[in-house]
């Protein structure tokens, strides 16, 4: 019979391993509502479970004893769609580079040890509750001109235009980023050059982009500063947490194409 | 349409069911005439169009932003109708699809290796085990050099060879190279493709985008689909949305398992709703389960991790000869390893399809010889080809795989083989939708995993992708259109009475959600009913299982009314109540999917019942009985569904046994 085929209900760690953590929680119940940090203590908390799964251990008790849980977005818990985030001890996702917060796990940390648990901190991401936080910001810059200009259907073979193997590397390394924003939660001046660098670039890298560069540039530029991210002061505090690795070479040359447009002109 | 006999069926299993006896006229599919090549053409050619200027007038939703709803959102905006994108995330570019990892099929025979639209077709419908419609595939694999090229010419980074072309491989066995990638990241490249190409279209005016909102009830009026009821996820409040048409595009239901590698807030309440109101639900017990999985740690466990397929190439699939192994597996003499895929396979080896290839690790398993403290996983082990390549080479192919598997394990890959075990991957099954993507409720498409339609009981790696994009690039553009032009428009204002109802069923659940003040959280329910699925639906079915599972669900659902713990209120941002209400939808999509897996009592691609084997324990198929799309007529929770059958001819592909060995 089928039955046997599933996890054991068990937990594969033993007792011997569970870690207690205590942790300082931001609850803030609605984005006009104050906050405040929060303790909790968890006594058999996994090495194997992620951040967010400990915080769902964490919520499991809140709302078995009818309380409200820490709101946090998640979705794809595999460090790809961006949604989670979460400055843990000060640092945005927490200590381990190149990691986002759903795929940090606990064995990172030591029983014992005491955690504070902060949304990101920007005036552009005003916090909608808890942890969760606003990144709408980000669209609107794509909106300004975040894409290419090609309707369905008007495009031509897909091997007729060639990109070099270098440029289509350089392009995909900036394309990587997930827009998480932990970029500009680290950042001291809250700047979002990083996020809008990475686009300005992996699309500037294309022969497919070119004859919007100019216009792109100055328009994504333009929107980032509307939106209330402060100005880049090359501090280099994005690229060490960014969970992707994009490197700050993309704010440069996203300086350089905002700087040619300005002076060339839009097309 | 015919209304089936409505009894509960008496299955014997490889003997025609009741319902598969009722008589009269099956679902008609609207695949146009003509030989396969033309009939898509054809088609167009007979679509009714709607006059530039007079687009704007029209209001298309969209739900979920997925591959299929952005591309469809972007492309109906160009045309300049007027779409509204409804997404659950705090931005369109956060959907599922931004997960897939492996790459996009296109028959563009770049390689010169024999790749062709047709063969592209004959692979699907093979693949699927003879459970597609020829008409569909066939237009999808036409579409699907379309696609590749609108993908470059947004800026998708395809990966590239160093003369400038475009670089290929050969994906899930394949004998083509004809998978187009973005490193390990394809889904997260072709959404933004996707996402942009919607965002220009926020430019232009022609789409808005409704962010963190959650589509809980289908409006129809006078039998069209007209508009939705939604809720804001950071307010609460609930809103009425009218629209001339409705296209659903929320993805599959693989986390009624609780545990799959889809995306933890990937739901069926959007397609379970409007079956509900009408739409029909088909195949629901077509599901993928993916061999190469991390496996589950513990309880605490939320989601499973996909480790690709191309794995396989390079590792090799063994287990521990004798029950009840715990030797570290580096201490287990060659000759107590049982590589038991090569064993039984010897021409495929480990790269037989994913369903052999699940049901064998399952198998071994089960017989005690699993490895890890739950003997719940297989080796895939690396040993052989880092000796005879090298670890530089395997670190090329696979450093970052390796890297996320030490990540999420604390296991050296390079030292020791990995440990992986099959989890949810994929649904096949899904809401009904004839050649146009329209539900049985006009006005209602559905694109993308969250409809049945091409891939029919399993689904070739890499074809996923394509499916998303072809029905929101290429389809619902020409078909939604066509619709709408044909179409003569009853007034639907948010004040008729159809919405009134709608928006006090919602109100009335979500009320009812927060009144139970239970003991149980709603993960606590959504996880049992997971493992039952797993039990009883998942990789190897059978009638006793299926009538056990069927007793279960009624009960495990009136606990969870009875029972669960929603705290808080409806009037701001509340997870557990979304949470709550999307479980208590799996509590009743559930029975349909075991209802319709012990209706099917045949095995075919990834439903496997083991009533239906060969004698050397392959699915069988019976296609003198089960040669037919079953789509489930919702009549009342807990009430028996009315079956309604499409019959599938092939007049082009002769249905065979598949054969690995
Ligand atoms: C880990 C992984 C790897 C994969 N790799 C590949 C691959 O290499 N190649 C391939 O071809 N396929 C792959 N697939 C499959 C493929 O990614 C999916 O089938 C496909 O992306 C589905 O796209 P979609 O647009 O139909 O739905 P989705 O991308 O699932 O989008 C639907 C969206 O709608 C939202 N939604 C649901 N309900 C509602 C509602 N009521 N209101 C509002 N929004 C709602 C959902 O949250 C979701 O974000 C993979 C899948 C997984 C899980
Ligand atoms: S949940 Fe998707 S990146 Fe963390």
């Amino acid at each position: 019979m089928v039955a046997q085929s599933r996890p054991s209900l068990k937990g594969s760690h033993s007792a011997a391993n569970s870690m207690k953590i205590r942790l300082k929680v931001w609850r803030q119940k609605g984005p006009d509502a104050e906050g405040t940090l929060v303790d909790y203590t968890l006594n058999d908390v996994s090495p194997d479970m992620s951040f967010l799964e400990m915080l769902d251990v964490l919520n499991e008790s809140l709302i078995r004893s009818g309380k409200d849980p820490v709101h946090f977005d998640s979705d794809c818990r595999e460090g790809i769609c961006g949604s989670c985030g979460m400055m843990i001890n000060g640092k945005a996702h927490g200590p381990l580079a190149g990691t986002t917060t759903c795929q940090l796990h606990m064995r990172t940390f030591q029983s014992g040890d005491e955690i504070v648990v902060e949304p990101w901190r920007a005036q552009a991401f005003p916090v909608v509750r808890d942890l969760v936080i606003d990144r709408s910001a980000f669209d609107r810059i794509i909106v300004a001109g975040g894409f290419i200009s090609v309707n369905t259907g008007a495009a031509p073979d897909a091997n007729a235009v060639l990109v070099p193997k270098q440029n289509a590397d350089m392009a995909m390394d900036a394309a990587a980023c997930i827009a998480c924003g932990a970029c500009v939660a680290q950042c001291k001046n809250a700047s979002a050059a990083l996020f809008v660098g990475a686009k300005v670039s992996h699309l500037a890298l294309l022969p497919q982009g070119n004859p919007e560069r100019s216009r792109r540039a100055i328009r994504m530029v333009q929107q980032m500063d509307a939106e209330g991210f402060g100005s880049c002061s090359n501090e280099g505090e994005c690229e060490a947490v960014c969970p992707k690795g994009i490197s700050i070479s993309n704010i440069a040359r996203m300086n350089r194409e905002f700087t040619k447009a300005s002076f060339g002109g839009t097309h | 349409m015919v209304i089936a006999t409505p009894e509960r069926p008496a299955v014997k299993p490889a003997a025609p069911s009741r319902f598969s006896e009722a008589s009269g006229p099956m679902l008609d599919a609207r695949i146009p005439g003509g030989p396969l090549t033309e009939k898509w053409d054809l088609r167009k050619f007979e679509n009714k169009l709607v006059a530039p200027a007079n687009r704007r007038r029209f209001k298309i939703i969209v739900v979920g932003t997925g591959l299929a709803g952005a591309s469809a959102a972007a492309s109906l905006g160009e045309q300049g109708y007027d779409v509204q994108a409804f997404c659950i995330h705090d931005s369109p570019r956060r959907a599922h699809s931004i997960a897939a990892q492996g790459g996009i099929n296109a028959a563009k025979n770049y390689k010169n290796d024999g790749d062709s639209i047709y063969r592209l077709f004959y692979d699907t419908i093979k693949g699927g085990d003879y459970r597609a419609r020829e008409g569909n595939v066939y237009r999808l694999a036409q579409v699907s050099v379309d696609i590749l090229d609108q993908c470059v010419a947004q800026g998708v980074p395809f990966a590239r060879e160093y003369g400038g072309l475009i670089d290929n491989r050969s994906f899930g066995g394949a004998q083509v190279e004809r998978t187009f990638y973005a490193r390990g990241q394809t889904g997260q490249q072709l959404l933004l493709g996707a996402y942009q190409a919607m965002m220009r279209q926020v430019q232009a005016g022609s789409v808005t985008i409704v962010p963190r909102r959650e589509m809980l009830d289908l409006v129809v009026v006078d039998g069209h689909a007209r508009g939705i009821i939604a809720r804001n996820l950071v307010t609460g409040e609930i809103e009425r949305h009218t629209a001339n048409a409705v296209l659903l595009c929320t993805g599959g239901y693989g986390t009624v398992f609780y545990l799959s590698t889809n995306a933890v807030n990937s739901n069926v309440t959007g397609a379970w709703r409007a079956h509900k109101r009408g739409a029909y639900m088909a195949n629901p017990c077509y599901t993928q389960i993916h061999p190469t999985c991390i496996p589950v740690s513990g309880d605490h466990q939320s989601k499973l991790t996909l480790m690709s397929e191309s794995l396989r190439n390079n590792g090799r699939i063994w287990v521990p000869k004798n029950k009840g192994d715990r030797r570290p597996p580096n201490s287990i003499p060659e000759a107590e390893r049982d590589y038991y895929l090569e064993r039984k396979y010897p021409s495929f080896g480990n790269l037989v399809p994913r369903d052999v290839a699940s049901r064998n690790a399952k198998e071994v398993c089960d017989d005690g010889r699993g490895a890890g403290d739950s003997g719940l996983s297989v080796y895939l082990d690396f040993r052989d080809d880092i000796t005879r390549l090298g670890r530089d080479v395997i670190e090329a192919r696979y450093g970052n795989l390796f890297e996320m598997y030490n990540r999420i394990t604390g296991e050296d890959p390079y030292a020791q083989p990995m440990r992986i075990y099959p989890a949810v991957h994929y649904t096949m099954g899904g809401l009904w939708v004839d050649y146009h993507l329209q539900s049985s409720v006009p006005g209602l498409f559905v694109l993308g995993e969250a409809n049945f339609s091409d891939h029919g009981s399993n689904r070739l790696g890499a074809s996923a992708l394509m499916q998303g994009l072809a029905d929101g690039y290429f389809i619902a553009p020409y078909t939604v259109p066509d619709y709408i032009a044909s179409t003569r428009f009853s007034a639907a204002p948010v004040n008729h009475p159809a919405f009134d109802e709608a928006e006090t069923r919602v109100d009335d659940q979500l009320k009812h959600l927060l009144g139970v003040k239970g003991k149980t959280t709603p993960r606590e329910f959504h996880r049992r009913l997971g493992h039952l699925m797993w039990d009883y639906v998942g990789m190897a079915r059978t009638e006793a299982g299926l009538q056990k599972v069927l007793s279960e669900i009624p009960a495990l659902r009136e606990e969870f009314w009875r029972d669960v713990s929603v705290p808080g209120t409806n009037d701001y941002m509340n997870k557990s109540l979304e949470y709550a209400g999307r479980v208590a939808d799996y509590l009743e999509f559930a029975e349909v999917m075991a209802l319709d897996a012990l209706e099917r009592a045949e095995s075919c691609g990834g439903h496997f019942r083991e009533e239906s084997q060969t004698p050397e324990g392959e699915a069988l198929r019976d296609d003198e009985n089960f040669a037919h799309v079953a789509a489930w007529e919702f009549t009342g929770v807990g009430t028996e569904p009315v079956l309604h059958r499409e019959k599938l001819d092939f007049e082009n592909v002769h249905p065979s046994q598949r054969s690995y060995k």
